[in-house]
């Protein structure tokens, strides 16, 4: 009876340790997926920014890394790329004035990362170089590629105006475990989000080893009523400008009887 | 309470543009300028692109100078012919200012001329200004008459071919300095998105001997048109006129403009005119930083022009 037991108490004992050794043999097959609440942000006349929000899912993973928060998650939202020139001031004749420039193209317009750590606690900068991920680590094509140095330079400097400015932010802690599968990424979007495809990707981590990404398409865009704005100033630029000066002079002239204090 | 604005794609907020636009049409009312040279660089100082900056200032000039010329009409003190004299030679001039304009900014200079443009004359046009009405405000304290026109007083203008008779104005003058104060003025006008009324009041007293008080209205009523051409030009040619900014801009700048007017209705023309002159000067210093101090970055980020 008690040797039953004990030999019970042992297989169990037995299963759990080849389980545990077969974990840490076998690779899991980790994967993640995503989804957003919305494929499309439309921007209207209120539009103060957004928070986007992104569930995602992590199927596979080894429950006793899992506990021990060794998943990491990183969240990109990463604006239409567009050109961009970047110029650098010098001193002429005692002013400061534009002298150089570097053109670059396919800039991501923005760029919003959320992770579930500081960045640099998850991987190493070896692998965001490799990766391309995150606001310091994103290729940035110069258009003419001469002076190595000077490419350099000029990179920097968009990476750090970029990220002055709240077009390029970084959000650790933006991505947290609901469960041990579940993760939801809030990204803060700036009031000048620019409109267009903007490309959501997560990448998953597993103690600082890249696993997998997943990406997902966002289009942002403006309600008719911008939109239609925006058009008619392009499609019928002189019909437009001539209603501007309509309107302000009709606003200069009904603005007599309003505020009239002659 | 934010606006997004459409053309300038960025949100910002209504009560700081119907305060900028109510501030600058204060001005306007009291002095009798559009106040471009104002809303401009404050455009740019709030973040909006230049491009834009530039464009929709011209259109918020319109609204806030026809409300003006509108009030110097009914009161008779707008030369009509004058006006339109001073219209024509400043259509030709701005036509040449968006071509020049367009060049500039192919080349990536227009930032530089602006600046440049800006500094030198404001500063110029301010401490003229300020010379003279300190010089008047002194006199008049003295007990002398404090007026501009003195008979039998004649310069060179005075000598050029070609005159016509401006009643209202009570001038007889040639034709030639009247077009080419037009045509300057709206060739800096098309460049720096301004009526340039800052430049055409104390032109028209001191180089035509206009009299003071039918100075502003008639500067006003040309910058109704030069502005107004301005912004259909730069929104033919740029699309950088955002209408929902101008919008909030004119309904502020109409609304300051007629406590403006009411104002400066009770200050005496040597006081206006200093005042303009400390303004302009004010402006004038704060630009001549920009272009003197070390900036803080001396990178910056330009999206190229659409061409």
């Amino acid at each position: 009876m008690s040797g039953h037991r004990f030999l019970a108490a042992g297989l169990v004992l037995a299963f759990f340790l080849a389980s545990g050794v077969s974990s840490a043999q076998t690779p899991h097959h980790e994967s993640i997926e995503i989804g957003l609440n919305a494929d499309r942000i439309t921007i209207t006349s209120g539009f103060q920014g957004t928070n986007l929000t992104i569930f995602g899912a992590l199927d596979g993973a080894d429950p006793q890394l899992a506990r021990e928060g060794r998943y990491d998650v990183i969240v990109v939202l990463q604006g239409p790329p567009q050109p961009l020139i970047v110029r650098r001031k010098a001193r002429i004749l005692g002013m400061w004035i534009n002298v150089q420039s570097k053109s670059f193209r396919n800039v991501p317009a923005s760029y919003t990362e959320a992770s579930t750590r500081a960045p640099q606690d998850i991987t190493s900068p070896k692998t965001y170089r490799e990766l391309a991920l995150g606001p310091n680590y994103i290729y940035l094509e110069p258009v003419i590629k001469d002076d190595p140095e000077e490419v350099k330079e000029f990179t920097q400097a968009l990476r750090t105006l970029k990220k002055a400015s709240a077009l390029y932010s970084v959000n650790p802690g933006g991505v947290e475990f609901l469960s041990s599968t579940l993760f939801r990424a809030t990204l803060p979007l700036p009031p000048d989000i620019p409109v267009g495809t903007h490309i959501a990707r997560a990448y998953l981590f597993r103690s600082g080893q890249f696993v997998m990404q997943k990406s997902a398409q966002l289009e942002i865009v403006k309600s008719d009523f911008e939109r239609s704005v925006y058009e008619t100033a392009h499609n019928h630029s002189f019909y437009y400008g001539a209603f501007c000066v309509l309107l302000a002079m009709g606003i200069g002239w009904g603005g007599r009887f309003v505020f009239r204090r002659d | 309470m934010g606006i997004y604005l459409p053309i300038a794609e960025i949100s910002a907020n209504i009560i700081v543009l119907l305060a900028m636009g109510g501030a600058v049409g204060f001005l306007s009312g009291m002095l009798g300028i559009g106040g471009g040279f104002l809303i401009t660089p404050l455009l740019i100082f709030y973040n909006i692109p230049p491009a834009i900056a530039v464009a929709t200032g011209a259109n918020q000039v319109v609204a806030a100078s026809f409300t003006g010329a509108l009030a110097h009409f009914k009161r008779g003190t707008l030369d009509v012919k004058l006006g339109l004299v001073l219209l024509v030679g400043g259509l030709l001039g701005s036509g040449l200012g968006v071509y020049v304009y367009a060049i500039l900014r192919h080349l990536g200079l227009l930032d530089l001329l602006v600046s440049v443009l800006y500094v030198v004359l404001l500063g110029a046009v301010g401490t003229l200004m300020l010379i003279e009405s300190v010089r008047t405000i002194r006199r008049a304290k003295g007990g002398a008459p404090s007026e501009l026109r003195r008979p039998g007083q004649h310069n060179w203008i005075h000598k050029l071919p070609l005159k016509m008779r401006f009643r209202t104005s009570k001038l007889f003058v040639s034709v030639i300095p009247v077009l080419g104060l037009g045509a300057v003025i709206g060739l800096l006008g098309s460049i720096l998105g301004i009526g340039g009324s800052f430049i055409m009041v104390p032109a028209m007293i001191y180089l035509l001997k206009v009299p003071t008080k039918v100075v502003v209205g008639t500067s006003l009523f040309q910058v109704v048109f030069v502005s107004a051409f301005n912004t259909i030009v730069h929104a033919m040619a740029n699309q950088t006129v955002d209408v929902m900014l101008g919008l909030l801009l004119m309904i502020g700048s109409v609304a300051g403009a007629q406590y403006g007017a009411r104002v400066g209705q009770k200050l005496r023309g040597e006081q206006l005119r200093g005042l303009l002159a400390v303004l302009v000067l004010a402006v004038a210093i704060r630009l001549a930083l920009d272009l003197f101090v070390r900036p803080t970055d001396l990178f910056s980020l330009y999206l190229p022009e659409a061409s």
